[in-house]
C-alpha cells in the first residue's frame, strides 16, 4: 500500500511552507466572531468611565425598553456578587488577593470595568442599549502611582485588604545557598577603591498586547455539554477555571479555541465576559455571543510590563561583576490576573542573564492601583529582566571606560563552562555566546559602524549614530512541574499528545498545545513525519478543542515545541514500539531482529519488510496480531520537562538620531539567535521578526498612558501606536545552534526571543548616540519628543513636556514624518 | 430600511439594510462573507479591506448603502477556478502570515498596491501597506511576499500565462 519517506529527506530542518495558510489566505477561516447559532443573543458590557468610584445606582429602564433588548443585568440580578475570578499564582503564603468580580457591584476599581451587561437580539442593539444604562457614581480618589500607593495613609484600592501591597517576593542567593550574599558584595565594593557600586532606575512602561483579533466568545448551552468557543490561548485552562469559578462540572464543559488571531500572552486570561456568557447562557437557555470592540480591548483586556526597576550592580574596576541587587515595584492594576502576580517572578531568575554573578538578590513588591490589571505579555517578566541587566551593563561599561561588548565578554559564561549552574540555581545546559556574538558582530560590521560613529561625533554631524547591544538569554519551555510547585504556581508544566494511526495509513496527531499563529500544524507534522516515516502531507494535527484534545496546558512561555513537541515524540516512540511487535509477528521474526527506519520495519539482514502504514492496516483488520497486545497502534504521552531550555542570542542595533528633531531612525538590526535545533527555519524567522517588532515597539512607540483621573488616554488604534510597515526596517536575522541537552530534539523555543532581546538593544543604541552630548537616559518609548527634550536638557535648555508625549508625531504613526508632517514631496 | 443592490465576488445581491449598517457588517452578517475581518473601530487596522469598484477600501468606513450599485471583491473572491491569486500564493510561500487575522486585508491592499505600482521597491511596499496593521509578522515577510507577487504578475511570467489575474488598478 504505501509510500514511505526517504530517510535522506528528513522533514526536520526543512523550510516547509505552512499547512494552515490555505484557509487563512482564502478567508475560509473560523474566528470566534464567525460562529453564529440559531437564536443567538448578543452581550454587551456597560463599562465604568471612572477609575475609582462607588456605584450609587443603576437605572436600567431606558435600556430595557430599547429595541431588541432581552434583558439588562447587574451582578445582583445574576446573583454573582460572590463569584470571583481565579488567580492561579499565589506567589507568597500571605499574598493579598481581592475578589475580582464578574461585574463591579459596589465599587469600580478601574476605568473600563464592567458594571452591567445588556443582552439583545443583535450586537448593534446590545450596544445601543448599553449607552442607555444610567449608572450613578460617587467618585473616589484614583490610585495611580505605585510609590505613592505604598505610602502611609494612601488611598486604598481595596480597603478590606488594609494595604495596596499585593505581596513582596524575595530571592537571595546568599540565603538560598546558590551564591553569596549581596549585602556583603555591596559593602565589600564600597570599601574597596578598586570596585564600584552603580545604581540606576529604569522604567518599564505599561504596554498593551494588542493581538489583532479582539477577544470574543460564544457559549451554547443547548447540548449535554455547554460548548464555549473562545478567542483564547488556553482552552484547557479555561475549561478547568470555568469549573472553579462557576461550579459547572468540568465534564459538562467543552471549550473550543477555533482560529485565534494572535495572543502574545494577552489571551491567557479567564475573562469576566466569558463567565458572564456562560452564566447568561445557562439562565436564558440560548446561545450567547460576546465580541469586544477594539477600544474595549485596549481598555479592559489585560496590559503588560509596568515596573519600576531599581538596580544596583557592583564590579571590580577591571570589569568583573561581583553582585546585583534588584528592587522592583510591579503594577498589578486593580485585580490579579490568572498569573499576574507571578509575571515579575518569572523574571527573577533572568537578571543575572549570561553573566557569572557571584551574588544576586531580587526583591519585588507587587502593588495595586486603579488601572487595568496586568498579566503576561510576550516574554512575561523576562523582557523586563533582560532590559534591566543589558541597560546596566552598558551603564557599567561607560562608568568603567570599558568597551560594552568587551565588558560582556569578560563576564559571560564561556562555552566550555556548560552545563553551568547560575547564581539563582538554574542549570544552563548549553550555549555558545562567543559564536553567536562573533557572527552577529561580523554581519553588523560592528567595527565599521563604531568608526563611522567616531567620525560623526568628531564632525559634529547633526545626525548621530548609536550602537546598541543586547546579549540575552531566556528561560523557555514552561515548565518542569516540580519547579512550578516550588514557586506555588497553581498548575503543572507538562504537555499531552496522542497519535492515532488510521486504517488507511494516515496519521492524526492530537496536541494539548493550542496554536494562534505559531504554525504548530506544520512544525508538528514535520516532527511526526520523521518519527513515523510517513509523508508530511499524511499528518493531520488536531488541537484547541477539549473534546478532541482532552488534556493539555496550552500555549505560552515558548513551550509548544519544547514541551508539546517532545510529548509528540514520546507518543510516536510508543506507536513505533507497538508497530514493531505487530511487524515482528507478521514477518515471523523476533522483535529483536526488527529494525525501523524511514517508515519501514525490516528483518535485519533480509529484504523482508513492512511499511508502518501496512502495520496500521493490519492492526485495524485485526485478523492476525500478537496475543499479548491489543490490535491498535495508537498512543498517548504526557511529557513533563526536566529543565527549562535556555535560548540565547546577540542582538545589535544601529540608530541614527537627528539631534535637531529627536527623530530616531532604526538603520540596521542584526541578530543571531541560538534556539537549539531548528525544526522549520521559515517559521523560526517569522517568530523572530514578529518578536523584534514588538520589542522595538516597546523601545520606540508604545505606551498605555493614564491621565491624572485614571483614564486610559490612548485607548484606540489612533493613539496606541502599534508600528506599521513604514515604521520598521528589514531585519538581518540568523541562527546558530548548540542543541539543548535537556530534550531529545535539542530544541529550545523561539516565540519570545525577539521581544525579550530587542528592547534593550534599541534603547542602548539611542543612549549611545547621545551620550557624548551629555544625555544619560531616555525613557521608553524613545519618541522624538523625549529624545529631543533629553538633548535640550543636556544642553541646559528647559523644555516643556506635552502631557502625553507618545502622541507626538513620529511615535509610531506610520508615514507621518515629523520632519515633513504634510508629506510634501521634496 | 434602505435598499442595497451589490455584486459581491461575482454574485448579485439585493437586500434591505438599516441605513447605518457598515459594509463590513453587511458582508459578514448578511452575506456570510466572514473571510473579511474586523480588527478595530477607528479605521486604523485594515483587517476589513476589500475592493469597491476595483479600489481598496476599509469596509468598516463605508456604509453598505454607499456600495449600492457597486462591485465588491473580498478575499473570498480573488482565487479563480480554484487557482490562488499570485498574492495569495506569495503570502504562503514567503510566510507572510502567522495568525492570519490581518491577512485578508493585507492581501486585498497588496493587490491594490500592485495595480498602482506593479514593481514597488521595499519602501514603496512599506508605505503602500501602512494602513494595515499586523501584530505577528513584523511585516518583513509581507514586504517580501508583495515583491515576489509583483514578479509573478509581470506580463509574460509563468504564473501569468495561464490565468489572467484581475488586479485592482488606478486611483491613488
Ligand atoms: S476594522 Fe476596518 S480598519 Fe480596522
Ligand atoms: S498575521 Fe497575525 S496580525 Fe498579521
Amino acid at each position: 500500500m504505501t509510500t514511505t519517506a526517504d530517510p535522506t529527506t528528513l522533514e526536520f530542518g526543512k523550510a516547509r511552507t505552512r499547512k494552515e495558510d490555505a484557509r487563512l489566505i482564502t478567508g475560509r477561516t473560523k474566528f470566534t466572531d464567525a460562529i453564529n447559532l440559531h437564536g443567538m443573543l448578543h452581550l454587551h458590557v456597560v463599562r465604568s468611565p471612572l477609575a475609582h468610584a462607588t456605584i450609587t445606582g443603576v437605572d436600567k429602564t431606558a435600556a430595557e425598553a430599547s429595541p431588541g433588548v432581552i434583558g439588562v443585568y447587574t451582578a445582583a440580578d445574576l446573583g454573582v456578587e460572590g463569584v470571583g475570578l481565579p488567580c492561579a499564582w499565589p506567589i507568597t503564603p500571605d499574598m493579598k488577593s481581592p475578589q475580582r468580580p464578574l461585574l463591579a457591584h459596589t465599587t469600580v476599581h478601574f476605568a473600563g470595568e464592567g458594571v452591567a451587561v445588556v443582552l439583545a437580539r443583535s450586537a448593534a442593539e446590545a450596544r445601543d442599549a448599553a449607552d442607555l444604562v444610567e449608572v450613578d457614581y460617587e467618585p473616589l480618589e484614583p490610585v495611580l502611582n505605585m510609590e505613592d500607593a505604598l505610602k502611609e495613609g494612601a488611598t486604598l484600592v481595596h480597603p478590606d485588604l488594609g494595604t495596596n501591597e499585593n505581596a513582596t517576593w524575595v530571592f537571595d542567593s546568599g540565603a538560598a545557598g546558590t551564591g553569596s550574599s549581596i549585602d556583603e558584595a555591596i559593602s565589600a565594593a564600597e570599601a574597596d577603591a578598586d570596585s564600584i557600586v552603580l545604581k540606576r532606575r529604569f522604567i518599564q512602561q505599561r504596554l498593551i498586547p494588542a493581538f489583532m483579533e479582539p477577544r470574543a466568545c460564544v457559549v451554547d448551552p443547548t447540548g449535554e455539554q455547554i460548548t464555549v468557543w473562545a478567542a483564547t490561548q488556553v482552552p484547557h485552562i479555561l475549561r478547568t477555571m470555568t469549573t472553579v469559578t462557576l461550579g459547572v462540572p468540568e465534564s459538562k464543559l467543552r471549550v473550543i479555541a477555533p482560529d485565534v488571531g494572535g495572543g502574545f500572552g494577552g489571551k491567557i486570561g479567564v475573562l469576566p465576559e466569558e463567565m458572564l456568557c456562560v452564566a447568561l447562557a445557562q439562565k436564558t437557555g440560548k446561545p450567547i455571543k460576546w465580541n469586544e470592540t477594539r477600544s474595549e480591548s485596549l481598555l479592559a483586556a489585560h496590559h503588560g510590563r509596568d515596573q519600576i526597576q531599581d538596580i544596583t550592580i557592583t564590579a571590580k574596576r577591571d570589569g568583573t561583576v561581583t553582585g546585583l541587587d534588584v528592587h522592583l515595584l510591579a503594577d498589578m492594576g486593580a485585580y490579579l490576573g490568572l498569573v499576574g502576580p507571578g509575571v515579575p517572578i518569572l523574571g527573577a531568575f533572568m537578571f543575572n542573564s549570561i553573566y557569572k554573578f557571584p551574588a544576586l538578590k531580587f526583591t519585588c513588591t507587587n502593588v495595586f492601583t486603579t488601572k487595568t490589571l496586568t498579566d503576561a505579555y510576550r516574554g512575561a517578566g523576562r523582557p523586563e529582566a533582560t532590559f534591566a541587566i543589558e541597560r546596566i551593563m552598558d551603564e557599567l561599561a561607560v562608568e568603567l571606560g570599558i568597551e560594552p561588548m568587551e565588558l560582556r565578554k569578560k563576564n559571560w559564561i564561556t562555552h566550555e563552562e556548560f552545563p553551568f549552574t547560575t547564581v539563582v540555581g538554574l542549570t544552563y545546559d548549553s550555549g555558545n555566546y562567543e559564536q553567536a556574538t562573533a557572527q552577529a558582530m561580523e554581519a553588523f560590521d560592528y567595527a565599521g559602524l563604531r568608526r563611522e560613529q567616531e567620525e560623526r561625533r568628531a564632525s559634529g554631524d547633526k545626525v548621530q549614530l548609536g550602537i546598541g547591544i543586547s546579549t540575552f538569554t531566556e528561560m523557555c519551555g514552561l515548565a518542569p512541574s516540580r519547579v512550578l510547585g516550588s514557586l506555588s504556581y497553581g498548575a503543572g508544566g507538562w504537555e499531552a499528545a496522542s497519535i492515532r494511526m488510521l486504517a488507511t495509513g494516515k496519521v492524526e496527531v492530537i496536541t494539548g498545545a493550542s496554536a494562534h499563529g505559531q504554525g504548530h500544524e506544520t512544525a508538528f507534522s514535520q516532527i511526526v513525519a520523521d518519527q513515523l516515516g510517513v509523508p508530511f502531507e499524511d499528518v493531520e494535527v488536531l488541537h484547541g478543542d477539549t473534546q478532541i484534545s482532552p488534556k493539555g496546558l496550552d500555549t505560552y512561555g515558548s513551550r509548544s515545541l519544547v514541551v508539546g513537541g517532545i510529548a509528540i515524540v514520546k507518543a510516536a516512540e510508543k506507536v513505533v514500539a507497538k508497530a514493531k511487535k505487530i511487524a515482528a509477528h507478521l514477518l515471523e521474526a523476533s522483535e529483536d531482529d526488527i529494525e525501523f527506519s524511514g517508515g519501514t520495519f525490516t528483518v535485519k539482514g533480509t529484504d523482508k519488510g513492512k511499511a508502518i502504514q501496512e502495520i496500521a492496516f493490519a492492526a485495524f483488520m485485526a485478523h492476525d496480531y500478537p496475543e499479548d497486545m491489543e490490535p491498535n497502534l495508537d498512543a498517548d504521552a504526557v511529557y513533563d520537562p526536566e529543565n527549562f531550555s535556555y535560548p540565547h542570542g546577540t542582538h545589535l542595533a544601529a540608530v541614527e538620531i537627528d539631534t535637531e528633531t529627536g527623530r530616531v531612525n532604526l538603520r540596521k538590526y542584526v541578530c543571531v539567535d541560538d534556539i537549539g535545533t531548528v525544526v522549520n527555519p521559515l517559521i523560526v524567522e517569522g517568530q523572530v521578526h514578529g518578536g523584534l517588532a514588538q520589542g522595538i515597539a516597546q523601545a520606540l512607540f508604545e505606551e498605555a498612558n493614564y491621565d491624572d483621573q485614571g483614564t486610559l488616554v490612548n485607548g484606540t488604534f489612533v493613539d496606541y501606536t502599534l508600528p506599521s510597515a513604514a515604521d520598521l526596517p528589514s531585519f538581518d536575522t540568523s541562527t546558530v545552534s548548540t542543541p539543548a541537552t535537556s530534550n531529545p530534539l535539542g530544541v529550545k523555543g523561539v516565540g519570545e526571543a525577539g521581544t525579550i532581546a530587542s528592547t534593550p538593544a534599541i534603547v542602548n543604541s539611542v543612549i549611545d548616540a547621545l551620550r557624548h552630548l551629555g544625555v544619560t537616559n531616555v525613557e521608553m518609548p524613545c519618541t522624538s519628543q523625549r529624545v529631543w527634550r533629553a538633548i535640550q536638557e543636556a544642553k541646559g535648555n528647559t523644555t516643556q513636556e506635552t502631557p502625553i508625549d507618545t502622541h507626538s508625531p513620529g511615535a509610531g504613526l506610520g508615514s507621518i514624518d515629523p520632519n515633513n508632517p504634510q508629506g510634501e514631496v521634496q | 430600511m434602505a435598499q442595497v443592490r451589490v455584486t459581491v465576488d461575482g454574485v448579485n445581491y439585493a437586500d434591505d439594510v438599516e441605513p447605518r449598517t457598515l459594509l463590513v457588517h453587511y458582508l459578514r452578517e448578511r452575506l456570510g462573507k466572514t473571510g473579511t475581518l474586523v480588527g478595530c473601530d477607528t479605521s486604523n487596522c485594515g483587517a476589513c479591506t476589500v475592493h469597491l469598484n476595483g479600489q481598496s477600501v476599509k469596509s468598516c468606513s463605508v456604509l453598505a448603502v454607499q456600495a449600492d450599485g457597486a462591485e465588491v471583491t473580498t478575499i473570498e473572491g480573488i482565487a479563480c477556478d480554484g487557482k490562488l491569486h499570485p498574492v495569495q500564493e506569495a503570502f504562503n510561500e514567503k510566510h507572510a502570515l502567522q495568525c492570519g487575522y490581518c491577512t485578508p486585508g493585507m492581501i486585498m491592499q497588496a493587490i491594490d498596491l500592485l495595480g498602482d505600482n506593479p514593481d514597488p521597491d521595499e519602501q514603496e511596499v512599506r508605505e503602500g501597506i501602512e494602513g494595515n496593521l499586523c501584530r505577528c509578522t513584523g511585516y518583513q515577510n509581507i514586504v517580501r511576499a508583495v515583491q515576489s507577487a509583483a514578479q509573478k504578475m509581470k506580463p509574460g511570467s509563468p504564473a501569468q500565462t495561464d490565468t489572467p489575474v484581475s488586479v485592482a488598478g488606478g486611483g491613488n
